[in-house]
């Protein structure tokens, strides 16, 4: 490798991962020293506790873009967040507007200006096949952001090699069965072992 | 004046953080000289990814995201990050003289 000449201004690809590895340097060393302003390989831990369509994606888009960043990414899915990664349901996913007190539609602007920003009463999300009409919009317009759909999405991740786990207790108590698990997913985990795999992690709770 | 990057003859426009602003600076010769800085071997899968890459925005005006680059260009996901290693869409936009893809996916 080519050393960068004096004045030249190269972005910061981060550490090359074959010289990282080969260091075998862990966060906490070089948090301990060093003034090169360089901190070390990143390490992101994501528990995603939540099964709604809207819920799924936070953890999902920052779990991706982290690995595209070269953070070193582990997911925890547990509770009904295991509904994204098991293939029964994770294509299905609901989004409803029950109980989301911020729900409005840029659509509505357009029969009167201002009633975009107005939420909506939630009387409304009772209405038999809004949950239906809501999630299908939503869907609609994440493919319109060619955002991946949550199966695909989980394929992209697994391709970016982020480590996916389902939660042992939930997986236990939901009756589920490997088979039905994304192939992504490394394997059924207790808490314990999720605590130990994120020692270092930055933790995010989704 | 905005600053530029200099390294054997080449001489190209840079924002803040080293990336290319003009892709009209950008040429093949250069590419290769910027990947022997940035650690990456080019072989002709990479030279594959950054001719999509430029070509793409050529009609677009957006450097395409890796999804895109999915979608769009048929590259495989898991080889672009065994080719790229580490921040595959920003050596992929820095060697195609590209500014850094901006969407999230």
């Amino acid at each position: 490798m080519r050393s960068v000449p004096e004045g030249f201004v190269v972005p910061n690809f981060g550490p090359a991962p074959a010289a990282a590895a080969a260091s075998g340097r862990t966060r906490t060393e070089v948090a301990g020293g060093g003034s090169s302003g360089d901190t070390g390989p990143r390490k992101l831990a994501l528990i995603c506790s939540k099964g709604n369509l809207d819920m799924a994606y936070p953890g999902l888009i920052l779990g991706n873009a982290a690995a595209s960043e070269g953070v070193e990414v582990h997911v925890f899915f547990t509770f009904w967040g295991l509904d994204i990664v098991n293939t029964k349901t994770n294509g299905n996913l609901k989004f409803t507007m029950v109980g989301n007190t911020a729900m409005h539609m840029n659509e509505l602007g357009r029969i009167k200006p201002g009633l975009e920003h107005r939420s909506m009463p939630q009387i409304m999300g009772r209405i038999p096949g809004m949950t239906k009409f809501a999630t299908w919009m939503m869907k609609k317009q994440i493919a319109e952001l060619d955002v991946p759909d949550v199966p695909d999405f989980l394929d992209l991740m697994q391709a970016a090699g982020v480590h996916m786990y389902a939660c042992r207790m939930t997986f236990d108590m939901m009756k589920l069965i490997e088979a039905d698990m994304h192939p992504g997913v490394e394997g059924v985990i207790s808490a314990t072992d999720f605590i130990e795999i994120s020692e270092n992690a930055q933790t995010i709770f989704i | 004046m905005p600053a530029t990057n200099t390294i054997d003859g080449h001489t190209f426009a840079i924002n803040e953080e080293g990336f290319f602003t003009q892709r009209d600076d950008w040429n093949e010769e250069l590419a290769g000289i910027l990947a022997e800085l940035i650690g990456v071997e080019m072989t002709d899968a990479h030279w594959k990814a950054l001719r999509f890459m430029r070509d793409d925005q050529a009609t677009t005006g957006v450097t395409p995201t890796l999804r895109r680059m999915q979608t769009v260009g048929g590259f495989d996901v898991k080889e672009l990050y065994r080719l790229f290693p580490g921040k595959p869409a920003k050596k992929m936009s820095y060697l195609a003289g590209l500014p850094k893809p901006i969407g999230c996916v």
